[in-house]
C-alpha cells in the first residue's frame, strides 16, 4: 500500500521535478569545468550572465569563447538529446505497448541517419533545415517500415524488435554506402558520426532547434498524457476510456520520428537513452504519464550531461563518441527489461 | 432512453457478423448475451460500445445516435470490461482503476478530488479497497477481472459492457464476479457461455446464432431443450429448480433428437 502511496503524492513529485532541475543546471555547470582548459564554475555563471546583459564576465576573450561557443552548446546539446530520447522512448513505450521500443532500437535513428546523409553527400540544398528535413523522411520511412512489418510479423514486443533491427541493419547499411560512394576522405569519417552519434564540434545553430522541438513536442505529449496512459491495456481499451486511437497514435509517433529526426540531424544516432531512461523514471514516479514524462526528460538530461563528459575525457585528448558510451551502458540494460518482460508475461 | 441498438449489423469482406440484431436494456437490469463461439456475441458488444460503427442499424444514448456523442462522452457513460486485459507495464490496483478516470480527465489536471472520490468508491463496491496497493501482475484471474470491473466503474458509468467477463476464473470467482455486476447499480450486458449462470444471474437474455437475434426474453421463456438443441447443437433437459425457481440446465450425452421429442421441462 505504501507503494501507491508514496507514488501519488503530488508534493513529493513536485519536489522531485524541483530537485531534478536543480541538479541538471549543477550538472551543466560543473561539466563545462571539466577538460583541458582550467575553468572554475564561478567563470561559467559569469559568462552565461555577460550573455544575458548582467555586465561583463571580466574574462579573457579565448576562455569566454571556450565556455560559450565550445562547450555551452555542447554539454546543452547533450541535455536536449538525453530529454528527447528519453521522452521518445516513454512515447513510443507507451503507444507500441512494448517495454523495449526505443527510436535506436527500433530502427528509427538509423532511418534518420540515412535521410541526413544522403542530403549531406548528394548535396540536396543546404542548411540545418534540408538537413532536418532529410532526416525526418529517413526517420518516417524506417518507421512505416518496422510498423508495416511488425504488423506482419505479429506485434509481440520481441517480434517488434526483431523489424527494428532489420531496419537498423538496413538503414546502417544505406547511410554506409552512400558515405563511401562519395568518396571523400572527410566525408567517409563522418559516416561514425551519423552511425554512433556524438556531441563533438557542436555550436549553438545546432542547439536551437532541437531546443524548440524538443519543447514543442513535451507540450503536445503532456496535453496527451492522459491519452497515453488509456493505451495500458491495448488499443481497444484505450477506445473504450474515450481516445481516438488512430488520430492519437498517427499524431504521436509522427512527433517522435520528428524529434527523433531533429537530434539525429544534430548529433547522430545515440543508442538506448530512449529505451533505458524511462524504465528509471518509472522507478522514481510510477506510470501515470502527466509525471513520467517531465521526469524522463530530466533523469534523460542529467543522464546524458554526465555521459558525455565521461566520453569525452576518459580516454584524453582522445574522445570516445557518446554513442559507444550508451550502448555500453545500455545494452546490459536492455537485457534486464528484456528479461523482466518475460517473466511478468509468463506470471 | 439509455442505450438502445435498433437492427444493427456488421460486416466484415462481405459477411454479415452481426446481422439485424434489436437490444433496448431496461433501466438497471443485467442482459446476458448468449450463443455459441462466434456468434457476434463480442462484435455487438463492440458495436454498443461504439468502438466500432455499425455497418447498418442505430445504437443511440438517450436516442442520439452514439457516433454523434463523441468517445470521450462515450467512456463517461458506458464503462467496457474486455475479456482478458494484460500489459507489460507495472502499475498497482489503485493505478489501474485510476485509468478510469482518463474520459474525465482534462488536459494539463491532474487528479481531483472528485478522481479520487470516484476511485476509492469503485475499489470499495468491489471489494478491493485493501488490496489498492498490490501489482497488477501478482493478482490472480478474478482479482484481474475484478480490477477491470472497478476501473469500468471509476468511469461513472450507466450502462456496463462485459464481453464473457467469467472466462478463464474458477466456479467460486465466476459465482462472486456476477453476484457482484448484478448487485451494481447499472444496466449491465455480458456475453456469457455459462447457461446455468445466465439463467441464474440475468433479469433477461438475447440468444445469437451466426449474428442474428434468434430469442430474446427473461431466462425461463428462452432456456428451453428446444433452444439448446437449436442454437448449441446439444440434448439438454431443463427444470424449473434452480434458485428462485429459475430454470437449471443439465446437459446429456448424444446427438439432441428431433424438436419436441428430448422435452420433458
Amino acid at each position: 500500500m505504501s507503494v501507491s502511496r508514496t507514488r501519488s503524492g503530488g508534493v513529493g513529485t513536485t519536489l522531485l521535478w524541483v530537485c531534478g532541475l536543480v541538479l541538471l543546471t549543477l550538472s551543466v555547470a560543473f561539466t563545462i569545468t571539466i577538460g583541458p582548459a582550467e575553468i572554475a564554475v564561478g567563470n561559467v555563471w559569469a559568462v552565461v550572465g555577460e550573455h544575458l546583459g548582467l555586465g561583463d564576465s571580466g574574462l579573457s576573450l579565448i576562455r569566454e569563447g571556450i565556455i560559450w561557443n565550445l562547450r555551452l552548446p555542447r554539454t546543452v546539446l547533450a541535455a536536449v538529446c538525453g530529454a528527447g530520447l528519453g521522452l521518445c522512448g516513454v512515447v513510443m513505450q507507451a503507444l507500441l505497448r512494448n517495454p523495449l521500443a526505443d527510436p535506436y532500437v527500433l530502427g528509427i535513428s538509423s532511418g534518420a541517419s540515412t535521410g541526413a546523409v544522403a542530403v549531406v553527400v548528394l548535396g540536396v540544398g543546404s542548411g540545418v533545415a534540408t538537413l532536418s528535413l532529410g532526416a525526418f523522411l529517413g526517420s518516417l520511412c524506417s518507421f512505416v517500415l518496422v510498423l508495416m512489418f511488425g504488423h506482419l510479423v505479429g506485434s509481440a514486443p520481441d517480434r517488434m524488435i526483431l523489424a527494428g533491427v532489420a531496419a537498423m541493419q538496413l538503414f546502417s547499411a544505406l547511410t554506409s554506402f552512400i558515405v563511401m560512394s562519395a568518396a571523400d576522405a572527410e566525408q567517409t569519417r563522418s559516416v561514425l558520426f551519423w552511425l554512433l552519434g556524438s556531441l563533438g564540434g557542436t555550436g549553438w545553430e545546432e542547439v536551437w532547434p532541437c531546443l524548440v522541438v524538443l519543447l514543442v513536442v513535451l507540450a503536445v505529449c503532456l496535453l496527451k498524457a492522459p491519452a497515453l496512459d488509456a493505451f495500458t491495456f491495448g488499443h481497444d481499451a484505450a477506445a473504450a476510456l474515450g481516445v481516438s486511437v488512430t488520430r492519437t497514435r498517427t499524431s504521436l509517433l509522427i512527433a517522435t520520428a520528428l524529434l527523433t529526426a531533429t537530434l539525429v540531424s544534430a548529433a547522430g544516432a545515440i543508442g538506448f537513452v530512449g529505451l533505458v531512461l524511462p524504465h528509471a523514471a518509472r522507478m522514481l514516479v510510477g506510470p501515470g504519464h502527466r509525471r513520467l514524462l517531465p521526469t524522463t526528460v530530466l533523469v534523460g538530461a542529467i543522464f546524458l550531461v554526465w555521459i558525455d563528459t565521461v566520453a569525452r575525457t576518459m580516454l584524453d585528448p582522445q574522445e570516445i563518441p557518446v554513442g559507444v558510451m550508451t550502448s555500453l551502458i545500455g545494452v546490459p540494460a536492455f537485457a534486464v527489461v528484456l528479461y523482466r518482460s518475460r517473466k511478468t508475461r509468463r506470471s | 432512453m439509455g442505450l438502445r441498438a435498433e437492427r444493427v449489423s456488421w460486416r466484415v469482406g462481405g459477411e454479415l457478423i452481426v446481422d439485424g440484431v434489436s437490444l433496448e436494456p431496461a433501466q438497471g437490469e443485467t442482459v446476458g448475451l448468449l450463443g455459441p463461439n462466434g456468434s457476434g456475441k463480442s462484435t455487438l458488444l463492440r458495436l454498443l460500445s461504439g468502438v466500432r460503427p455499425a455497418s447498418s442499424g442505430v445504437v443511440s444514448l438517450d436516442d442520439v445516435p452514439i457516433q454523434r456523442v463523441g468517445r470521450r462522452n462515450v467512456a463517461r457513460r458506458i464503462g467496457v470490461v474486455e475479456q482478458q486485459a494484460d500489459t507489460e507495464v507495472d502499475m498497482t490496483v489503485h493505478e489501474v482503476v485510476g485509468l478510469g478516470r482518463v474520459p474525465h480527465r482534462r488536459p494539463w489536471a491532474g487528479e481531483t478530488a472528485e478522481d479520487e472520490r470516484a476511485v476509492r468508491s469503485a475499489l470499495e463496491s468491489t471489494g478491493l479497497a485493501d488490496k489498492e496497493g498490490r501489482c497488477w501482475h501478482t493478482l490472480s484471474g478474478g482479482e484481474r477481472q475484478r480490477v477491470q470491473i472497478a476501473r469500468a466503474l471509476a468511469q461513472q458509468p450507466r450502462e456496463l459492457l462485459l464481453d464473457e467477463p467469467t472466462n478463464h476464473l474458477d466456479i467460486r470467482h465466476q459465482l462472486e464476479l456476477l453476484g457482484l455486476v448484478v448487485r451494481l447499480p447499472v444496466t449491465s450486458v455480458l456475453a456469457l457461455h455459462d447457461l446455468n449462470l445466465a439463467a441464474m444471474f440475468c433479469d433477461r437474455l438475447l440468444v445469437l446464432r451466426q449474428g442474428r437475434a434468434v430469442v430474446a426474453g427473461t431466462p425461463g421463456e428462452v432456456l428451453t431443450p428446444e433452444l439448446v438443441a437449436e442454437v448449441y447443437g446439444v440434448r439438454a433437459e431443463v427444470t424449473a429448480d434452480g434458485p428462485e425457481g429459475r430454470p437449471s440446465v443439465r446437459f446429456l450425452p448424444g446427438e439432441p433428437v428431433e424438436q419436441g421429442t428430448a422435452s420433458r421441462g
